[in-house]
């Protein structure tokens, strides 16, 4: 297993360990013993220079599964009290993410920097390819003045012999919105003001140093009151677990949920209401297109485009609105394409409404693929907690519940083959088309997943209020491949797909409106 | 010569514990070794309940080995080996 992969591993090692703890006899001690029970002594140390800095990481990580910020610690407090603290508490803190320093330490400055390989050549390629002056010869060689550097990786491209390299911080390179920095200490630190909880960064660490603040604890003290426990669970989490969604609903009751609703469910009323919207703005917007043709012919055209009465009345396009990361983003970096975006709330918002009708006392819990539903979880007072996909995973091997023998429970309403594809790229755009009764109305254009460059896009549309090509329905999606692309994923994405196809070829298709 | 039978542990904490990922030894083998191999996903190996031991899933069986915390590059390997030693 690479790093990336063993240091998932641990994660869900302690996660499973956490919730052992919390059902055994005594929470607090078993909890403290955790990084013993991983690295017991003398046990052959895997990664790094000794147990106790083992045990020292393990520590950390469990810190955040019980739901608490690593950077608060001020490494005196027992994981024992911590874990009585994470009993205690009532509510669950904004701040999802939180990054484990001891772990970070691990990589150099995101810098250019000049190899051995430097064969000091005649030519000089390097020194002209740069626009900054940061490149001089020394002793015969290139050397990058790093308080000059743009980082523009000119003389990379430019250097015949390959000797030049980007050091990259994964974390820096995989966050679109510059909102992870190592700091002047050499750790990296997120700036929450920033943050879309888009949880790219928690995926690129190679030494996972990244932690989402997990409610684990706070869900599993729901599910042992004697309040009625509801989960949700996001059309992902379909393709994720082995045996069907049938199955996995009979064994998240088992683990302890009262009963278990689709989110797909109210992905078909985000589908029609976002259909809806979306005939509304393009009829407005083709109506008052006719006008200015009708007033062009019949007046023998005008000297200036027409005065733009309403903003909302002349939009050429309309972008979706259900992808929590994405709604992030506007709020937070790109507020300009607002007026733009779809006022349909999403399919979680929907389904937790339909919930809490239905259990008006119930807890309810969204089973979520990745970190930014955290967030739109916290702004939304139908969604008590969130838990994501691999706890679910630790929660079902805490309780060793075999999903593919469980039996197959009906949900109580079925959902649209197109809800239920809502997690794939396109699947968004596609089910708001198939709402319609002139489908070919839709030009739909994919946003597949967030970066600095599709950000860029988004930019440029929002202020010439046009899309490339003529579309008219921008699908925004934060991550590569849609839902199934998301941090908390199990599944590799190709196998995520075909079970959720295999699910949805299936189901019927989504009523028109 | 025999033929060698691999077994990936499908079940849920194999599953959880990073067994996904070995869904593609179920492509990678039959491709790379054709009729000497043969592969299959199975359900559970009951592997993990033996001291009830998940830290160490995934679970592959090679025959009658136990390969554990198996990633694709492990199964592969003892394969190799399992073939080198017939020749």
């Amino acid at each position: 297993m690479n790093n990336a992969g063993q240091a998932i591993h641990i994660k869900k090692e302690i996660l499973v360990r956490i919730i052992e703890a919390f059902f055994s006899e005594d929470f607090e001690e078993q909890t403290r013993l955790i990084p013993y029970i991983m690295r017991p002594k003398g046990m052959e140390v895997p990664y790094r220079c000794c147990v106790y800095k083992e045990r020292a990481i393990i520590k950390d990580r469990t810190i955040a599964g019980l739901g608490f910020s690593i950077e608060e610690d001020d490494e005196t407090v027992s994981l024992a009290k911590y874990a009585k603290k994470a009993l205690e508490r009532t509510n669950i803190n904004e701040k999802n993410l939180t990054v484990l320093q001891a772990a970070c330490k691990g990589c150099s400055t995101n810098r250019i920097y000049v190899t051995d390989l430097c064969q000091g050549c005649v030519a000089r390629p390097c020194l002209s390819s740069c626009k900054f002056g940061a490149v001089s010869i020394e002793n015969g060689r290139s050397v990058i003045d790093d308080s000059k550097c743009k980082k523009c990786q000119m003389c990379v491209k430019a250097c015949p012999y390959n000797a030049i390299v980007k050091i990259s911080v994964p974390c820096e390179d995989a966050c679109p919105v510059g909102a992870i920095k190592k700091d002047e200490t050499g750790f990296a630190s997120i700036d929450f003001a920033k943050c879309i909880n888009c949880g790219k960064c928690i995926s690129a660490c190679p030494f996972g140093a990244v932690h989402e603040r997990s409610q684990i604890v706070d869900i599993l003290k729901a599910i042992k009151s004697d309040k009625k426990v509801i989960a949700m669970i996001a059309p992902a989490i379909a393709g994720q677990f082995p045996g069907n969604i049938y199955q996995l609903k009979s064994a998240m009751i088992q683990a302890g949920f009262d009963d278990v609703y689709e989110v797909a469910q109210g992905a078909d009323i985000t589908a029609n209401n976002e259909a809806k919207e979306f005939a509304e703005r393009m009829h407005v917007a083709n109506e008052q297109a006719n006008e200015w043709l009708n007033t062009w012919v019949n007046e023998g055209g005008y000297e200036e485009t027409p005065a733009q009465t309403e903003e909302k009345n002349i939009q050429k396009f309309m972008t979706t609105s259900c992808c929590a990361g994405y709604n992030e983003l506007i709020k937070k970096h790109l507020q300009e394409i607002k007026p733009y975006v779809s006022e349909t709330k999403t399919p979680l918002y929907y389904t937790a409404e339909i919930v809490k009708k239905d259990f008006p006392d119930a807890i309810t819990v969204f089973v979520s693929p990745c970190v930014a539903k955290r967030a739109e979880g916290f702004d939304n007072t139908n969604v008590d907690y969130v838990m994501n996909c691999e706890e679910l995973g630790a929660l079902f091997v805490a309780k060793r519940i075999q999903i593919d023998k469980c039996e197959k429970l009906k949900y109580v309403k079925e959902s649209s083959k197109q809800a239920r594809n809502f997690c794939l790229t396109g699947g968004v755009a596609e089910s708001v088309k198939a709402s319609l009764k002139d489908e070919s109305s839709v030009k739909p254009c994919v946003i597949n997943g967030l970066n600095k460059e599709n950000i860029r896009l988004l930019k440029k549309y929002a202020s010439s209020g046009e899309c490339e090509g003529g579309c008219n329905l921008i699908e925004v999606m934060c991550c590569e491949g849609g839902c199934i692309g998301g941090n908390a994923n199990m599944n590799s994405q190709k196998a995520a797909k075909k079970i959720i196809e295999e699910l949805s070829s299936n189901s019927e298709d989504i009523n028109k409106i | 010569m025999s033929k060698i039978t691999v077994k990936v542990c499908m079940g849920t904490t194999c599953f959880v514990m990073g067994g996904s990922n070995l869904q593609e030894l179920i492509e990678i083998i039959p491709r790379r070794y054709g009729d000497k191999v043969d592969v299959e996903g199975s359900s559970c190996l009951e592997m993990c309940s033996v001291q009830w031991n998940y830290s160490k899933a995934p679970y592959v069986k090679v025959d009658d080995d136990i390969i554990e915390e198996a990633t694709v590059e492990k199964v592969l390997s003892v394969i190799e080996e399992k073939l080198g030693a017939e020749k």
